[in-house]
């Protein structure tokens, strides 16, 4: 499977997820909200954003509890609760975000 | 939720990259993590290998999951038992280990040290105080 | 003949390492790699056995040990680090490797 963004052709595999994380660019995460009837606001970008530092620091794309939990230390209760996050991620901020983020699926996510 | 709080101990044998325990082992606690269990990880053996600092695999290829032990503390798994005699046996101290703590909420983030370096008759004790036991 | 013996199993788990010291003749060579690099940490049992190996030089395989956060002061004295070219060159130089796998 591929997913087109800014001209060019990117692999990803049968559940939608970028093959190579080191492929990605904003591009990407915007088509794929498309597909999902999603416009990714500034609101979706912190998240996507804070997931791929976390990625980065930690090598692993963290399950929607530990993400809930540190969107919580790092923006305030007000974002590290689980309502906000489904509103802005309806398929789910472990799932829906981090193949926005072109993490891989995140580890504990079954 | 009336199912009973268990302990898992999840006992940590190998070298890091040489067999692909290490890291199912960490996948499996990752992942076991989203039970509500009291979970603790023991290193023994070559075990202790796994969490040893300054690891950069840039040269052979592999992925270098060592900073993801660093992500334990935001799994609720706070308790790394190391055992002494292991790590003497191969010539290191804490001192060569990574630095791995965990945040308690309760105590406005407070960081606190994961690591315990414990004797052999110690993790003995820990480990039959245990309801199950995962080796790796 | 000259041989080169590698190892490649941690001298903690598994006797490749022993049996190797145990096989290695006078003027031969002893590769290190992968989790075999366990056995050049300085402070160890393995440590004696390196330096009491007469005639018999030591390498061990550099992306290895860095890969495993061991540090070059680490490595018991007289052990020398080689890159994959290394590796290479010192299996030509010898007449057959024997690996101890």
């Amino acid at each position: 499977m591929a997913i087109e963004a800014d001209g060019k052709s990117f692999e990803t595999d049968e559940e939608g997820y970028l093959v190579n994380l080191n492929d990605w660019i904003p591009g990407i995460a915007a088509v794929m909200a498309k597909e999902d009837d999603l416009e990714l606001t500034d609101e979706h970008w912190e998240i996507i954003n804070f997931l791929r530092e976390y990625y980065e620091e930690y090598q692993i794309a963290p399950a929607v509890r530990v993400l809930t939990k540190a969107v919580g230390k790092r923006m305030g209760k007000d974002k590290g609760n689980s309502k906000y996050l489904y509103s802005l991620f309806p398929y789910g901020p472990g799932k829906q975000a981090c193949r926005f983020a072109g993490l891989p699926k995140p580890t504990g996510c079954i | 939720m009336s199912e009973q709080i268990k302990k898992f101990l999840y006992l940590n044998r190998r070298a890091p990259y040489g067999t692909i325990y290490a890291w199912e082992s960490l996948e499996v606690v990752l992942i076991g993590a989203a039970f509500d269990q009291k979970v603790s990880l023991a290193f023994v053996d070559d075990g202790v290998f796994e969490i040893v600092k300054g690891q950069d695999t840039s040269e052979s290829g592999f992925k270098n999951f060592s900073p993801t032990y660093a992500a334990l503390g935001d799994y609720d798994v706070n308790q790394l038992f190391v055992e002494k005699e292991s790590l003497e046996e191969r010539g290191l101290s804490i001192d060569d280990l990574m630095h791995l703590t965990w945040e308690d909420e309760d105590e406005d983030w407070a960081e606190k040290d994961s690591i315990r370096v414990v004797s052999r008759s110690e993790l003995s004790e820990i480990m039959a105080d245990q309801d199950v036991v995962f080796s790796f | 003949m000259s041989e080169l013996h590698t190892v490649n199993k941690s001298p903690f788990e598994k006797n490749s390492f022993d049996s190797c010291m145990g096989h290695v003749l006078d003027g031969s060579a002893v590769l290190l790699y992968e989790d075999g690099v366990y056995a050049a940490i300085k402070g160890t049992a393995m440590e004696g056995k390196v330096t009491s190996a007469q005639g018999v030089k030591f390498y061990v395989l550099g992306p290895d040990i860095k890969a495993r956060g061991i540090d070059a002061a680490r490595l018991t004295d007289g052990i020398e680090i080689v890159d994959y070219a290394g590796f290479v060159d010192l299996a030509t130089e010898h007449d057959k490797v024997v690996a101890w796998v």
